[in-house]
C-alpha cells in the first residue's frame, strides 16, 4: 500500500540515512539495518522493556515506536555506551555484582539505568525497583541488578565528588 | 508483531491534521504517544490505514497553571510528574501518573492519548472526571468544549467526532484533599479497580466530594450519588460505608483475568474507602 | 622453593579455581550488546519464515487456499502438510515416544497450532503474507478438562489405534496416554487404611510457562553445492537436535552441524524440536537459501513447551506421635494435544517418584496417568528437572496437611520424619537412592535464621488479633525442605530418545599454558565459560583466566545431551573433571620425565609437579604443557589433550529448607513478602556468587508461580493468558530481596563432589510461597486452596472461610 519513505537517525552520535515503510519498527530498524544488535525483542505488547534505548533523553521501547515517528530524533543505544577499552561505569558494576545471566535483558536494562541515574544520581533501592520496573528479568530475580545500579550510583557520585 | 502497512502524515499545524482527519474518515487516527495504538496496530486488532502524528503540533504541547489548569494534549505522563507548579495545583495527577505504566511508558504515553480513545482500562479520563475537566475538541467547524463527565459513551465509543481533535483538558484547580488509589496485579497493570477522590473540608464537615472510579464498567464511572452523599457529614466510617454503597450500585464490573465481578466490587470498596479516608486527611 | 615462589595459597587463588566467586567472562559481551542470540544471525541471501496458526482449539481443516499469499510480491513459497507428507515430516517423532503434527494434517487441536509456513524475504511479507492465507475450519467439541476428557466419546488423537498400546503400554481410553506405577499399591493401602490418622487431599500444580526473555528460533541454511545443513538455533541439546534433525531429514550426521548461539533463557522451554525448526529446515532445502523463523511471545506462551498441569491426588498415613506410615498418590497428567514431554524415554512421568521428599517413609505407590486435552503439548519444563517441582510441591503439601491432622506444628512433623545422616545412601520406597544429605543440619539452621518461634508467636498474636478485628493482614510462615533429584543419568536407565544420557568434555592444551576445553552442554545463562574453567583450573593447575570453555558447535563439541534438568554440573562437571584428571596423569609423566625421577615420586601441588622430599625441584604446568610439544618422551605421545565420556553412576540429590514469611491482606487479597529465607545444599560450590544469582532467579521464577502466573484456557480452549499482559511476570518491584545461606553435603559419587542448583529455588521455592498462604489461613480452617495465589483466589479463599464478615 504505502511507498517508503526517508529516514534520518541520529544513532550513538552517527547519522544514518535509510528508506524505510512508516510501519518498520524501530527496533528492527536499528538491528537489521543498522547491525545494532544490542537491543532485543521479547514479546509484542510493550511490555517486556528488552528493546529499551534512550530517545531525545527520554528511556524508549524502541519496539513500541515506528521509524517514521522516529525520523529525526537523537538516539542511544547500547552501543553507544562505552568502549571495550573504556566501559561505562554501570558496563563495570554489572559485571562486578553478577547483575546478568543470560545477557538477554542487559542492554535495556543498562540503558535504562543510565538514564534512572540521570533523572535521580542518588536513589534509594526502592527508587531503583521502581525505576527500573519496565524492565522484565527472568534469570536473575533483580537482587544483583538493583545492587549493581546502586554501586554505579555511588562510584559515578564518588568520581563527581572527587573531581569537585 | 508485524502491523499492517500505513501512509504517515506528520502536519505542522492541527489545520492540516483536520483536513486528513476530513479526508479519510474512520481510516484515519492520531497518533500521539503511540503506547495505546502502536501495541493494538502489532497485533493487528486495530487497522490504521492512514496514521497522522502529532509530535508537530506545538500548540498540542505545554502545561499551564493559573486557577485554571491546562494540559496540552501532547503532555506526557512524564511532563506531569515533572511539573512542579502542576504537582502543588493538582497533585492528584502525579499521583495518579506515578500509578500508569511503567517509566518508559511514561515518557511518551500522553494525556491526550490516554483519555481520547475511550478505553475503560486507562486512568485519566476517571481522574478528569473527577477534577469535573473538561476536553477541548478542534474540528473543522472550530473548537468546543466537553466536559469529562458527558465524554464517555461506552467502550472505544467517545463523543470525539471522527474529524475532531482533543487539544487540551482544562480544570479549575481543586481544592481541598485528594487520593488516587489503585489496585493492580503488577507495576504495568490496568487497575484490578481505582478510585479518584478530591474532597474538601468546611471546618469539620465535607463541603464538596467527587468519586470517579476506573476499570470498573465500559467507561470511567463518576459516581454522583456516592459523592453527594459525603457532603455535610464528618466523613466517619459510617459515612465512608454509604458511599461504597452508592459507588457499588453505580459500577458494572466484568468477569476477567484479575477476578470475577464479586471480588472487583469488593477491591472497589476497598480502593475507595482507602481513598477517601486519604483525601479527608490531607483536605 | 626459593622466596620468590608465591605460598600455596596465593597459587591457589591465582587460579580461580572451584570456590571462588570468580567474575564471568560471558560478561563482557553482554554488557556491550555484543551477544549473538539467534535473531542476531544475518545470513546472505535469508529468507524469513512466519506460521498461519489455528484461532481454534479442536477443528477438521477443510481447505487451506494460499493463492492470495503466493501472489503477495516477496511471498517464495506457503507450505502446508500436503507438501511435507511426501517427505514424511508432516508428522514428526516427540521426545515421550508419541508423534505430533508439524502442520495441521486434517485437524487441529489446541489454539495456535501451526496450520502453514509462510516463506517470504523479510518478516514484514512473511507477516503480510501469513494474513492472505485462507483457512476453512469446521470447529470440533472442545475437551480442556482432563477428567472430562478420560470419558468423553469425542476422539481428540484419530491418528492413534484405540486398541494398540501406547509408547508406554496399554491405553485405557481413546484420549488415554500411559498410566505409569512404582511402589507397593496393596501394602500402601493396606498401611494408610491401618493408620491412626490419615490426610487425603487432591493437590493441584497448575499449567505454567517458561517463558524464557528470549523466544525460540532458527536459521536453518541448506548448503547445495556440499550438501551440507547448518542449523543454529536455541537449542538445549544441539547434539540431540542433530541426531533428530539427521534421522527425519534423511541427511547424515556428518553433513549437519547444529549451533546454539547465545541462548537468552532457557529454562526447559527449547529442550525440543518445534515445527518452526522442521519447517525452516525443509524451506531451506527447498530455497537453497537460509531461512530464520523466530516466534512473537504470544507464540511463545501459547505453543511451546509449557510445564506441569498435574492433578496429584494424595493419601498420607502416620502414627499419632506423628511418624509417617504411608504415601499414596495417583496423579492425572495433562499432556495437551500430542505427548511431547521431554522425559528420559523410560520415565513417562518424569521422576514423580521422587514424591517421597526428605522424608523416611516406609511404604509408598505412585500412580500417574497421562491424558489429551485441547491444550498445547509439551509438560517438563522450568527448572523441573522431570517433574520433580510437581512432586516436591505434592510432598509439602501433604505434609501440612498432615501436621493439620494431627495437630502440630508443621516443622515438627518435617523434623521427625527426615532421612537421618547416617541412612544415607538411603533408598526410597520409590526406587531411588539418595546419594548423601543432612537435613536436620539444615533444618535447624533455617529455622533459627528466621526466629522460628519468634514467628509462631507473633503469628498467634495475631490470629488474636484478627478475630478482635484489630487487623486485617494474616500472617503466614511458608516452610518447605525439598530433596530434588537431578543430574540425568545414568545410561542403563536414563535416554533420550535413545540417546544415553551421558555427557563429555574434550580438552586440549597449548604449547605455552593456556587450554581450550568443549563440553556437551550449553549454557543459557548459567555461566558455564566461567565455572566448568574453575573445575578444570582446580583439576590442572591452570588459572581459569586461560582457559577458554565452549559449548554449542557439534561439529566441534564432544556428544553430550545438553543442558537442562541442572544436570550440566552433576554430568558434564563430572568429565571435565575427569578430562582433567588424564591431563595430570600425563602431565605428572611428563613432569617426571624432565626432572629424571619415576612417576610416582612427583606430586601435584596446586599449579605443579613436585618432586616428594625435594619441594625445590618442580615443574609447573605451564612448562609442563610447552614440554608436552617440545619433548620427544619415550613411550608418550607428543600434545597434551583428553577426553572423557562420564556415565553417571546416579543421579545427584540436592536439598535446601526454604521459608517463606508472608503477610496477607484478607480483603484486597494482596500479599507482601516480609522475609524469604533460602538454604541450598547442592554439594562442592563451584562459584556462591553464580549460586546465588541461580537461586535469586529461581526463587523469582517460583514466586512468579505461585502468586498470580499461569497458562489458563477457557471453556472453548481459548488460551487467556496469551500474552505478557496476563502472564505474571513480576517486575523488580513485586520481588523481594532474598536471604542466601548454605549447608555443603558433598555427593559421595560425583568426582568433586558436587550437586547442581540451578532447578533447586523453583523446586523449592514454589511450595514455600504456597505454604505460606495456606498457612495464613490454617488457623482458620483452610487445608487446599490451588495456586495461583493471585489477588482473587486469595479474596475468595478468605471469602469461603467467612473472613470478610
Amino acid at each position: 500500500m504505502s511507498g517508503k519513505m526517508e529516514i534520518k537517525l541520529n544513532v550513538n552520535g552517527e547519522d544514518h540515512e535509510f528508506s524505510a515503510e512508516p510501519r518498520e519498527l524501530l527496533v528492527h530498524a536499528l538491528r537489521e539495518r543498522l547491525n545494532l544488535t544490542g537491543p532485543h525483542v521479547g514479546c509484542e505488547t510493550g511490555h517486556c522493556g528488552a528493546c529499551t534505548i534512550t530517545m531525545n533523553g527520554k528511556s524508549v521501547k524502541s519496539c513500541t515506536v515506528f521509524v517514521a515517528q522516529a525520523d529525526g530524533a537523537d538516539l542511544t543505544t547500547i552501543e553507544g555506551m562505552g568502549t571495550p577499552d573504556n566501559m561505562h561505569v554501570l558496563q563495570e558494576a554489572f559485571r562486578e555484582h553478577h547483575g546478568l545471566q543470560c545477557g538477554y535483558c542487559t542492554p535495556g536494562m543498562i540503558t535504562r539505568a543510565a538514564k534512572l541515574l540521570e533523572e535521580n544520581p542518588t536513589p534509594t533501592e526502592e527508587e531503583v525497583r521502581f525505576g527500573m520496573a519496565g524492565n522484565l528479568c527472568r534469570c536473575t530475580g533483580y537482587q544483583n541488578i538493583v545492587k549493581s545500579i546502586m554501586a554505579a550510583a555511588s562510584e559515578m557520585n564518588s568520581a563527581k565528588e572527587a573531581a569537585q | 508483531m508485524i502491523p499492517a502497512a500505513f501512509d504517515y502524515y506528520r502536519p505542522q499545524n492541527l489545520d492540516g491534521v483536520i483536513s486528513l482527519l476530513q479526508e479519510h474518515g474512520d481510516d484515519a487516527r492520531v497518533i500521539a504517544g503511540g503506547h495505546s495504538l502502536i501495541p493494538l496496530m502489532k497485533l493487528r486488532m486495530a487497522e490504521v490505514p492512514h496514521l497522522i502524528d502529532l509530535q508537530n503540533i506545538t500548540e498540542l504541547f505545554g502545561i499551564e497553571v493559573g486557577s485554571k489548569v491546562r494540559i496540552g494534549a501532547m503532555a506526557t505522563q512524564s511532563d506531569i510528574i515533572n511539573d512542579i507548579s502542576l504537582a502543588s495545583a493538582a497533585p492528584i495527577l502525579k499521583e495518579a501518573s506515578l500509578q500508569i505504566a511503567d517509566p518508559q511508558v511514561r515518557y511518551m504515553g500522553t494525556v491526550g492519548g490516554n483519555v481520547a480513545n475511550g478505553d475503560p482500562g486507562n486512568d485519566m479520563p476517571g481522574l478528569m472526571q473527577c477534577l469535573d475537566a473538561s476536553f477541548i475538541l478542534r474540528g473543522p467547524d472550530g473548537e468546543r468544549e466537553v466536559k469529562a463527565r458527558d465524554f464517555y459513551q461506552g467502550a472505544y465509543m467517545t463523543e470525539r467526532e471522527d474529524d475532531e481533535v482533543l487539544v487540551a483538558v482544562t480544570f479549575d484547580a481543586p481544592k481541598g484533599g485528594y487520593a488516587y488509589e489503585k489496585q493492580k496485579r503488577k507495576i504495568g497493570d490496568y487497575a484490578t479497580a481505582a478510585a479518584a477522590v478530591i474532597i474538601s473540608k468546611d471546618g469539620s464537615v465535607c463541603k464538596e466530594a467527587s468519586i470517579a472510579m476506573t476499570n470498573l464498567s465500559d467507561t470511567p464511572v463518576f459516581c454522583t450519588d456516592a459523592s453527594d452523599s459525603l457532603v455535610g457529614t464528618s466523613v466517619t466510617s459510617d459515612d465512608i460505608k454509604k458511599a461504597v454503597n452508592g459507588m457499588i450500585k453505580a459500577i458494572d464490573p466484568a468477569d476477567d483475568n484479575r477476578g470475577p465481578v464479586e471480588f472487583k466490587k469488593h477491591a472497589a470498596s476497598m480502593v475507595l474507602t482507602r481513598a477517601i479516608r486519604s483525601a479527608w486527611e490531607r483536605a | 622453593m626459593n622466596d620468590m615462589t608465591p605460598d600455596r595459597n596465593e597459587r591457589k587463588a591465582n587460579l580461580k579455581g572451584l570456590g571462588s566467586s570468580r567474575k564471568r567472562v560471558e560478561d563482557a559481551r553482554f554488557t556491550q550488546g555484543k551477544g549473538n542470540y539467534v535473531d542476531d544471525i544475518k545470513l546472505a541471501g535469508m529468507l524469513h519464515g512466519d506460521f498461519v496458526r489455528s484461532p481454534y482449539a479442536h477443528a477438521r481443516v477443510k481447505s487451506i487456499s494460499t493463492d492470495a499469499a503466493m501472489a503477495l510480491d516477496g511471498v517464495v513459497a506457503v507450505l502446508t502438510a500436503k507438501d511435507l507428507e511426501p517427505l514424511g515430516l508432516h508428522w514428526m517423532p516427540t521426545l515421550a515416544g508419541d508423534k505430533q503434527m508439524v502442520l495441521a494434517d486434517g485437524k487441529v487441536l489446541f489454539q495456535g497450532q501451526e496450520v502453514a509456513y509462510v516463506v517470504a524475504k523479510d518478516r514484514y511479507v512473511a507477516a503480510d503474507g501469513a494474513e492472505l492465507v485462507e483457512v476453512e475450519y469446521e470447529e470440533l467439541p472442545v475437551l480442556v478438562d482432563p477428567f472430562e476428557s478420560l470419558q468423553s466419546d469425542v476422539v481428540l488423537r484419530e491418528d492413534l489405534d484405540p486398541k494398540a498400546d501406547g509408547a508406554h503400554g496399554p491405553r485405557k481410553h481413546h484420549n488415554h496416554i500411559f498410566t505409569w506405577e512404582v511402589g507397593e499399591k496393596e501394602a500402601t493401602e493396606q498401611v494408610i487404611d491401618a493408620s491412626d490418622v490419615v490426610a487425603e487431599e487432591m493437590v493441584y500444580y497448575h499449567r505454567t510457562h517458561p517463558c524464557p526473555l528470549e523466544t525460540c528460533g532458527c536459521v536453518a541454511s541448506m548448503d547445495k553445492v556440499n550438501g551440507k545443513l547448518t542449523l543454529y538455533g536455541t537449542f538445549q541439546a544441539p547434539h540431540a537436535i542433530r541426531t533428530v534433525v539427521s534421522l527425519i531429514s534423511g541427511l547424515e550426521e556428518h553433513n549437519i552441524r547444529v549451533i546454539s548461539p547465545d541462548i537468552g533463557g532457557g529454562f526447559g522451554n527449547k529442550v525440543g524440536a518445534y515445527p518452526g525448526y522442521v519447517c525452516s529446515v525443509v524451506a531451506s532445502i527447498v530455497t537453497g537459501v537460509p531461512v530464520k523463523w523466530v516466534e512473537d511471545r504470544m507464540e511463545n506462551l501459547m505453543t511451546t513447551a509449557f510445564a506441569r498441569d498435574y492433578w496429584m491426588k494424595g493419601k498420607i498415613s502416620a502414627t499419632k506421635e506423628g511418624k509417617i506410615t504411608g504415601l499414596w498418590c495417583h496423579t492425572t497428567a495433562d499432556h495437551g494435544g500430542f505427548d511431547a514431554c521431554a522425559d528420559p524415554t523410560k520415565f513417562p512421568a518424569g521422576f514423580m517418584n521422587i514424591c517421597t521428599g526428605s522424608y523416611d517413609i516406609p511404604t509408598a505407590y505412585l500412580s500417574v496417568d497421562g491424558v489429551y486435552t485441547n491444550k498445547a503439548p509439551g509438560g517438563v519444563a522450568y527448572r523441573c528437572s522431570f517433574r520433580v517441582t510437581e512432586a516436591a510441591y505434592f510432598i509439602e503439601r501433604m505434609i501440612e496437611l498432615l501436621a493439620i491432622e494431627l495437630n502440630m506444628d508443621a516443622a515438627e512433623v518435617r523434623r521427625i520424619n527426615f532421612i537421618k545422616k547416617d541412612q544415607f545412601p538411603y533408598k526410597s520406597a520409590l526406587g531411588w537412592e539418595y546419594d548423601s544429605g543432612d537435613y536436620h543440619t539444615a533444618w535447624d539452621k533455617a529455622l533459627k535464621a528466621v526466629g522460628y518461634d519468634d514467628l509462631r508467636n507473633e503469628q498467634a498474636q495475631r490470629v488474636e488479633d484478627f478475630k478482635a478485628g484489630k487487623t486485617r493482614k494474616l500472617l503466614g510462615i511458608g516452610l518447605t525442605h525439598f530433596t530434588e533429584i537431578v543430574g540425568a543419568g545414568p545410561v542403563k536407565n536414563c535416554d533420550i530418545l535413545g540417546l544415553g544420557m551421558f555427557d563429555s568434555c574434550e580438552i586440549r592444551i597449548h604449547p605455552t599454558g593456556s587450554a581450550i576445553a568443549r563440553l556437551g552442554t550449553i549454557s543459557q545463562g548459567q555461566g558455564h565459560a566461567t565455572t566448568f574453567a574453575q573445575i578444570l583450573a582446580s583439576e590442572i593447575g591452570l588459572s581459569a583466566d586461560s582457559i577458554t570453555i565452549e559449548e554449542g558447535d557439534t561439529d566441534t563439541a564432544p556428544y553430550g545431551l545438553g543442558t537442562y534438568g541442572s544436570r550440566s554440573t552433576p554430568v558434564a562437571g563430572a568429565a571435565t573433571a575427569m578430562a582433567g584428571r588424564k591431563i595430570r596423569a600425563k602431565a605428572q609423566m611428563i613432569a617426571a620425565y624432565m626432572l629424571e625421577v619415576h612417576d610416582d615420586d612427583v606430586e601435584f601441588d596446586v599449579d605443579r609437579f613436585v618432586v616428594k622430599g625435594a619441594p625445590e625441584r618442580f615443574k609447573t604446568m605451564k612448562e609442563i604443557a610447552f614440554a608436552a610439544y617440545n619433548q620427544a618422551i619415550p613411550g608418550l605421545e607428543p600434545g597434551l589433550e583428553a577426553v572423557s565420556y562420564y556415565d553417571p553412576p546416579n543421579m545427584t540429590y540436592p536439598f535446601g529448607a526454604y521459608i517463606c514469611v508472608m503477610e496477607i491482606d484478607v480483603d484486597t487479597g494482596e500479599h507482601e513478602i516480609r522475609k524469604f529465607y533460602a538454604l541450598d545444599d547442592c554439594g562442592t560450590r563451584i562459584n556462591p556468587m553464580i549460586i546465588e544469582g541461580q537461586v535469586h532467579g529461581g526463587l523469582t521464577e517460583a514466586l512468579a508461580i505461585a502468586m498470580g502466573q499461569e497458562i489458563a484456557y477457557d471453556s472453548m480452549g481459548n488460551v487467556k493468558t496469551g500474552t505478557l499482559m496476563d502472564f505474571f511476570i513480576p517486575t523488580a518491584w513485586e520481588t523481594p530481596n532474598y536471604t542466601t545461606d548454605h549447608t555443603t553435603t558433598p555427593s559421595p559419587h560425583h568426582p568433586i563432589g558436587a550437586k547442581g542448583v540451578g532447578e533447586s529455588p523453583n523446586v523449592g521455592g514454589v511450595p514455600a510461597f504456597s505454604n505460606a498462604v495456606h498457612d495464613a489461613f490454617r488457623a482458620f480452617g483452610l487445608r487446599q486452596s490451588h495456586m495461583p495465589h493471585d489477588h482473587w483466589r486469595i479474596w475468595k479463599t478468605a471469602n469461603d472461610l467467612g473472613l470478610h464478615g
